[in-house]
């Protein structure tokens, strides 16, 4: 064993590690900032974090095309898009409070892992002050509880379960986009023209939280007007064949099939209907009828010609101002800039992506700072026009955009393959509200807003 | 030192050399550069080539000693996950119970998981292991949704009881994950010149459990127990002609792997309070099973630097986008430019998993130890060159007079 002996040089030596240590609070310094990523240069580095593989990869680029469409009009590039609609006038093409907008990228996969490796790579490395994309509800979720934690705003993109604005909504966290109580409630009355309200309803539901939020949403909607329940089915996310969950509902007593699936599995399923003869059946003296809840552009171009007649909901279509009207002034703005980039018209991904990316801009413009609690102050009770939606408002309680829904159907004789979706009727904002402690949003806090550092 | 022999013990201190000074050397390039794109020393990449090489060195310990192929190994580490924050929601914010607990169940799933799937060696082990992993994917992601959080993943709440800390601070969000009162997201930066460098307290956390796993290794890889190991792989009949029952020491080592998985799950869920199904998906199991190999299977550095690599590749190339291509390649003319943005662009962002394969492939033709042997042949290759040198001078009149 050693023994502990002090010499002169030992002595020497310890002090000199000991002084050392007790000056490292001197070099080392930490950020003395206010909240996270304070942008001190002449740039404001916004993080874009959206799928670009995977199941939803389509909509993520989608989206990222808006994104950069968005940045182009903030820093005064280009024809300006929807700023020139726009009700608030604070954002005047200077980039954000006089700093020009630049912007990093990343793959979220679709999957909460990958996305939040993503998501704390652009706040630990390239000092991102806002996240904001993702095209599914998990992810959302998961980004937006790393985004309250890290002390950033984030501005989420294609989330449609009511679990975002639900019983997982979070303080720093802001969804543009509908949810599916929304669509339950836009639905429900169309349906009710439609088909009456003598109906029994089969749900196949996707076997994970967005499916069971919705089909809760469009039961108990549809369940108030008078319709029976007869059965709720989960098929699980990876399935691709739908034949063994079809055959039982020809056995069955309904005459209504909701397919609450989206993307590949909802083509896939709807596919497998019609192959079943399900259009064509008659079934308590009533034509047997689908409804898929939620549509998307993309969606309706895989399902071809099965999908022509068949009602669902939209957060908004880029048809929607030359077939509405001036309500939706905006639309037309976007539409233009976005074809004569890309040439072609954008989904309803992309239209929430540009609208979240201004909105941000414009409340930092307005609370004059890029501290998350004042641009969460700035956009809390923010009601707004112009930007493709009509009036819209961002509730404080909950963070959750209010605003008509676009009702739809597969159209009849498409003229070209992005004319696939009808309007048929636009929901207003007064039918698809809800109080902020509705059952099927509770359970959550938002929590104090968190600016980090 | 510490029993390991002179060969070992400067490993290990290559190692520890290596993990302490990582922040410097990840981030070679000053901040305002064009190539600070390529810098990974900030903190979550830095936790990450650490978890996942802890995860790799237990993965290794079985693969590489038994020749046993797990593919199902990523199930141990979402169980330890999901052990670790329900630890979180439970008890407190202190990172020690929810590691401890990440390995605790994550031993007792692979002692579950083992002892069935080991009745059967070779390919049928590797599908039993995937078939339990996808089991327990599935189980999460929609069955046990109360106990996992479904597609969503398992997440703090302010409403989680906590007996041991609390439910919200008082500025009313949730508590950060500490050691002790020392948060895993507190950094200590030094700014020298234009560089940055990132001193992450949950990276220090890592660093010292993976230096004790990595130790441990070692020891295991010496030990008579590690050469019981490398028996079942060379010959695991003749084994039991000799009168050794193989089973007890392949489940050993199942478990002991099962358990740095769940190590790896554990820190992770502390560094970042999330566990998602996806982290127990099929292709989580073979992205271990590409780290070892790419790495070098059966070394005991191998398999963190394949961590290491795949990580970097995951992390850096994929952020890659069209945007920043554009810039390093403003200098050639307009055409040219665009050419060389389109040669290269499919290679980098979404394209990150195109180049990993091509570098998979060229790993596993021309260096088929993996990364290690690559090192090896380069050392080898200047230690032959002085050798060399003499030969050459001596050969060379007689080739001049063959002219």
């Amino acid at each position: 064993m050693n023994k502990l002996t002090i010499n002169r040089r030992g002595l020497i030596k310890s002090t000199a590690v000991v002084g050392a240590g007790l000056a490292m609070p001197h070099i080392f310094t930490r950020r003395a900032n206010a909240f996270t990523n304070e942008p001190t240069g002449s740039t404001v580095t916004l993080g874009f974090n959206v799928p670009q593989t995977g199941p939803y990869a389509d909509e993520g680029l989608d989206q990222l095309r808006a994104y950069q469409l968005a940045v182009e009009h903030l820093n005064g590039e280009g024809d300006g898009g929807m700023l020139n609609t726009f009700s608030s006038k604070a954002l005047s093409g200077n980039g954000i409070l006089g700093k020009k907008v630049a912007y990093v990228t990343g793959d979220t996969q679709t999957k909460s892992d990958a996305a939040r490796a993503s998501a704390r790579s652009m706040i630990e490395k390239d000092g991102a002050v806002m996240i904001t994309g993702g095209s599914s509800s998990g992810v959302a979720v998961a980004v937006q509880a790393l985004c309250q934690e890290a002390g950033v705003i984030f501005m989420a993109g294609l989330t449609h379960a009511n679990d975002t604005t639900g019983k997982d909504k979070k303080a720093n966290g802001f969804r543009h986009f509908f949810n599916s109580y929304m669509s339950g409630a836009a639905l429900a009355p169309v349906l009710e023209t439609a088909y009456g309200t003598d109906r029994n309803a089969y749900y196949l539901t996707a076997d994970y939280n967005w499916g069971y939020t919705t089909e809760q949403a469009i039961r108990e909607a549809t369940e108030a007007m008078g319709w029976n329940t007869v059965e709720t089915v989960l098929t699980p996310l990876a399935a691709t064949d739908f034949s063994s969950y079809i055959a039982p509902v020809l056995n069955s007593d309904a005459d209504v099939l909701v397919l609450v699936h989206y993307g590949g599995n909802m083509v896939n399923s709807l596919t497998n209907a019609v192959q079943f003869g399900l259009r064509e059946r008659q079934k308590n003296g009533k034509q047997f009828e689908i409804v898929v809840p939620l549509y998307s552009e993309l969606m309706a171009k895989g399902a071809g010609a099965n999908i022509k007649g068949i009602f669902g909901s939209q957060n908004w279509d880029w048809k929607l101002e030359n077939m509405l009207g001036d309500r939706y002034v905006g639309t037309n703005a976007f539409v233009r800039s976005f074809g004569e980039k890309y040439g072609f018209p954008p989904s309803q991904a992309a239209h929430t992506g540009y609208v979240q990316a201004i909105l941000y801009a414009d409340a930092v413009e307005r609370a004059g700072s890029f501290n998350p609690c004042a641009v969460a102050e700035a956009l809390e009770g923010f009601e707004f026009d112009g930007l493709g939606n009509g009036p819209t408002l961002y509730r404080a309680d909950d963070h959750q955009c209010f605003k008509d829904v676009v009702v739809v159907k597969g159209k009849e004789n498409p003229e070209d393959e992005f004319d696939l979706v009808e309007i048929v009727e636009v929901t207003p904002t007064e039918q698809v509200t809800y109080a902020p402690d509705h059952p099927q949003f509770a359970g959550g806090e938002l929590g104090s807003c968190n600016p980090g550092a | 030192m510490l029993g390991l022999n002179k060969k070992d013990t400067s490993l290990f201190l290559i190692v520890v050399a290596l993990t302490v000074f990582a922040p410097f050397i990840l981030n070679p390039f000053p901040v305002g550069s064009d190539l600070a794109q390529f810098n990974a020393g900030y903190p979550d990449l830095m936790q990450r080539f650490l978890i996942f090489g802890i995860f790799a060195i237990g993965f290794n310990i079985l693969f590489g000693l038994t020749g046993y192929l797990s593919f199902g190994h990523a199930a141990f580490l979402g169980v330890g996950s999901y052990a670790g924050v329900w630890m979180m929601k439970l008890l407190t914010m202190n990172v020690v119970p929810a590691i401890l607990v990440s390995v605790v169940v994550a031993g007792l799933f692979s002692l579950l998981v083992g002892w069935i799937s080991l009745r059967r060696s070779g390919i049928y082990f590797s599908i039993l292991t995937l078939a339990f992993a996808q089991m327990s994917f599935a189980l999460a992601y929609s069955v046990l949704t109360p106990i996992t959080g479904g597609e969503t993943g398992l997440q703090l709440s302010l409403s989680d009881p906590r007996v041991f800390g609390v439910s919200a601070t008082p500025q009313g969000s949730i508590p950060l994950t500490n050691f002790f009162g020392l948060e895993m997201r507190d950094s200590a930066e030094l700014a020298l010149g234009g560089w940055l460098f990132t001193f992450n307290a949950g990276y220090y956390l890592c660093a010292v459990l993976m230096l004790a796993a990595f130790y441990v290794a070692i020891r295991i890889f010496r030990s008579p127990f590690g050469m019981m190991l490398k028996a079942v792989k060379s010959n695991q009949q003749r084994m039991q002609y000799t009168g050794l029952n193989p089973k007890p020491y392949t489940l050993a080592a199942f478990v002991i792997s099962g358990m740095y998985a769940g190590l790896a799950g554990g820190l992770m869920v502390s560094m970042d309070p999330l566990a998602g199904a996806e982290r127990m998906f099929w292709t989580a199991s073979g992205e271990v099973v590409l780290m070892t190999i790419l790495g070098g299977a059966g070394t005991l550095i191998g398999p963190v630097l394949g961590a290491g690599f795949i990580k970097y590749m995951e992390n850096i190339v994929s952020k890659i986008n069209e945007g920043i291509l554009h810039t390093w390649f403003g200098f050639l003319p307009d055409g040219l430019e665009d050419f060389v943005v389109a040669v290269f662009y499919p290679f980098v962002g979404k394209g990150w998993h195109l180049t990993l394969g091509i570098m998979f492939m060229l790993v596993v033709i021309f260096l088929p130890g993996g990364i290690v042997e690559g090192g090896q042949r380069i050392a080898r290759l200047f230690r032959r060159r002085p050798a060399r040198a003499h030969e050459r001078s001596v050969g060379a009149p007689s080739s001049s007079a063959a002219e």
